[in-house]
């Protein structure tokens, strides 16, 4: 079993690789990657099986012991975080076939696209099972290089610009996570996250929060934290479709994924609690108002995304076993949900040849299936009962209301009424994309559109009759999976709330990666 | 732990400037910064390794205490392959914004000047993309009537 841990990035950078070779043979790459992500699949819920029903896998690279050699730590949060990025990768990638075979690859470049794709995935897996600081760091690396590629995918213009303020932020946020790691080993002497947190103890407490928010400042770039979310809503909507749904989906969680670790194992004490939990309202309360200011889709996704983010940085901030766990199942359901978002905008954006809400009408009757596939999701994510979406927030303010402060219960009420502008701004999307009659857009006047302001650079790209079959497919599956999630709530729930016990302080994971610590 | 002093200045020297020329709009500039900066934390992360010592070979009779602390120089090895990568990249990236438009600098997002400009609500129909007035003076790339024949 403990084989399978490092194939989870050895299979996609290794089809990578084969994939550049075909380069020339567009179908070849198309299966090798389907197939390798595919494999990553498998393995990761073999993984989580496993994991779930015994205990956690340590990998010991190379057979160097810990602390000397690098450790792959794979525990139930990370096999989880698998098994959904795994997912959500491998549906937005058949998703992107369809549309690529639909459009001859004029939007991407058949050769590069599926490589990158592959390194994107390695990248995410490997930040998901180090169980090194500096070996996440590589990961970021990975993910991020990736990235940059494939948000200035085809080189337009609009892309460069959108792309380099991503890429001149996220090369920051690089930088003061590699001095984070520098300043760590000064004080701790060790890179092993394990090490760092039985280490870390020793230190003066003064000393602990400068390390402790200069990580956090870096990991909070990445996830999208306010103040540092600004860069987010400018530059994923220009990107492709899929790509925007990739990056929505995975790249902030992967953020969120490493500012949990970093909460409970290496600063587990409760000094920057009350700090992030404002950061936690601030984030959600802003990120709402600037999706109910847009009428651009893609936008203000973008900008629901970024308040959600607020969501789970709530629950890592109560510090309790509740609130992680309710964390936990909260980013399972956004990773799905929010991708398959994206995904139904680009449907919309194909079907409707824009993404502006002044510019759609009608779609309900052009597309009905579309319909659907915007709706659900739409729903989950406003947190509308019974979607997994309202079970997510309600475990997050039950998590609050059992903490009892009255910081928690402010930002109770803050979830909530955050949540009631999500739905606003989507079932405002809803009205007018696809109930209003085709024949009114035209000079079209309504209170719902005042105040609203246009993507820069808007463009109608012409409508197509049809949708590819593969890329409905794909949204449909992605559907089906938002709405699995909501069937089989209770046992999702039970993991992550297992996964949560298991990050109630960080005694759980040091004994996994050192099983002979407690002796001394 | 002692850190070499000189090390410590040349940091903070690097340091700042890199942050000053990563404020630069120009992205040549950035650029510059950010190798200033990536050369800086690099830097950062020898400092932490403490004072030279001996090659760090087990069994060659070295005492460890005296040994150099071998980790952060495979640390800053990776850092740097990873910068230099990166930097590549970014090279591309800076010949073709400059391709594409001509000029270095980073473009406001258009939607923040059109809502600096107009402090009421956009009109329904206006996306509050502004013509581009620097369209007169761009240089002679095209003058032969492609964009790819370009010697410059």
């Amino acid at each position: 079993m403990i084989s399978l841990v490092p194939l989870v990035v050895l299979i996609p950078l290794v089809a990578s690789a084969l994939a550049l070779i075909v380069g020339r043979r567009p179908g070849v790459q198309r299966l090798l990657t389907i197939g390798a992500l595919t494999a990553v699949l498998v393995i990761s819920v073999i993984l989580l099986v496993v994991v779930d029903g015994d205990a956690p896998l340590v990998m010991e690279l190379g057979g160097w012991e810990v602390p000397f050699g690098i450790v792959l730590v794979v525990d139930r949060l990370s096999a989880l975080m698998l098994v959904v990025s795994a997912t959500v990768l491998l549906a937005v990638l058949i998703f992107s076939v369809g549309q690529g075979l639909a459009d001859g690859d004029s939007e991407t470049p058949v050769s590069i696209y599926y490589p990158t794709y592959l390194i994107l995935a390695a990248g995410v897996f490997n930040a998901f099972i180090a169980g090194d600081l500096f070996n996440l760091y590589v990961g970021f690396e990975i993910l991020l290089v990736a990235s940059y590629v494939l948000i200035t995918l085809g080189g337009t213009e609009q892309r460069i610009r959108a792309g380099t303020t991503y890429i001149i932020v996220s090369l920051l946020s690089s930088v003061l996570f590699l001095a984070s790691i520098a300043m760590i080993y000064g004080a701790v002497g060790t890179v092993n996250i394990a090490q760092i947190s039985e280490r870390m103890g020793g230190i003066p407490v003064d000393v602990q929060i400068i390390l402790h928010v200069s990580l956090l400042v870096a990991f909070g770039i990445k996830a999208a934290v306010f103040p540092l979310s600004f860069w987010l809503p400018d530059s994923y909507p220009t990107a492709p479709a899929p790509v925007t749904a990739v990056f929505a989906g995975l790249l902030t969680k992967v953020g969120v994924y490493a500012i949990i670790r970093a909460e409970t194992l290496i600063f587990p004490g409760p000094e920057l609690n009350p700090a992030l939990m404002v950061l936690a309202l601030l984030t959600m309360v802003i990120g709402v108002l600037g999706a109910v200011a847009q009428a651009d889709i893609k936008r203000l996704l973008s900008f629901t995304l970024v308040s959600h983010i607020g969501y789970m940085i709530l629950g890592v901030a109560l510090g309790t076993a509740a609130g992680t766990s309710a964390a936990i199942f909260y980013i399972v359901h956004h990773i799905v949900v929010q991708t398959t978002l994206f995904l139904a905008a680009g449907l919309i954006e194909r079907r409707g040849g824009s993404t502006s809400i002044n510019q759609l009408g009608g779609l309900l009757k052009a597309a009905p299936l579309i319909a659907v596939l915007f709706f659900v999701p739409a729903l989950n994510l406003g947190g509308i009962p019974p979607f997994s979406g309202f079970l997510g927030k309600l475990a997050l303010f039950q998590a609050s209301a059992e903490q009892g402060t009255p910081l928690a219960y402010i930002l109770m009420a803050a979830g909530a009424a955050v949540s009631l502008l999500t739905l606003y701004a989507l079932v405002r999307v809803w009205n007018l994309a696809f109930w209003r009659p085709a024949s009114d857009v035209e000079g079209y006047e309504s209170d719902l559109l005042a105040n609203v302001s246009e993507a820069p650079g808007a463009t109608t790209t012409q409508v197509n009759r049809t949708t590819p079959k593969l890329m409905t497919a794909a949204t449909a599956g992605m559907v089906v999976v938002s709405v699995a999630l909501t069937v089989f709530a209770g046992p999702l729930y039970a993991i992550s709330a297992r996964a949560g016990e298991n990050l109630e302080g960080p005694s759980y994971y040091v004994d996994v990666v050192f099983p002979g610590s407690n002796d001394e | 732990m002692s850190a070499s002093l000189t090390l410590v200045v040349i940091m903070a020297v690097l340091y700042s400037c890199g942050i000053y020329l990563m404020l630069e709009r120009s992205l040549t500039r950035v650029i510059l910064g950010f190798l200033m900066v990536g050369n800086a934390t690099n830097l950062l992360l020898m400092i932490v390794a403490g004072p030279a010592g001996l090659a760090p070979l087990v069994g060659g009779g070295v005492d460890a205490a005296e040994m150099t602390d071998p980790l952060p120089q495979a640390l800053t090895l990776t850092a740097i392959v990873i910068t230099f990568g990166v930097s590549a990249f970014l090279m591309a990236l800076l010949y073709r914004s400059w391709r594409l438009s001509s000029e270095d600098n980073l473009e406001d997002d258009v939607a923040d000047v059109a809502m600096r400009d107009s402090p009421e609500a956009l009109p329904d129909d206006a996306p509050g993309v502004e013509p581009r007035v620097e369209a007169a003076d761009e240089p002679v790339t095209s003058a032969d009537g492609t964009t790819n024949g370009g010697t410059r």
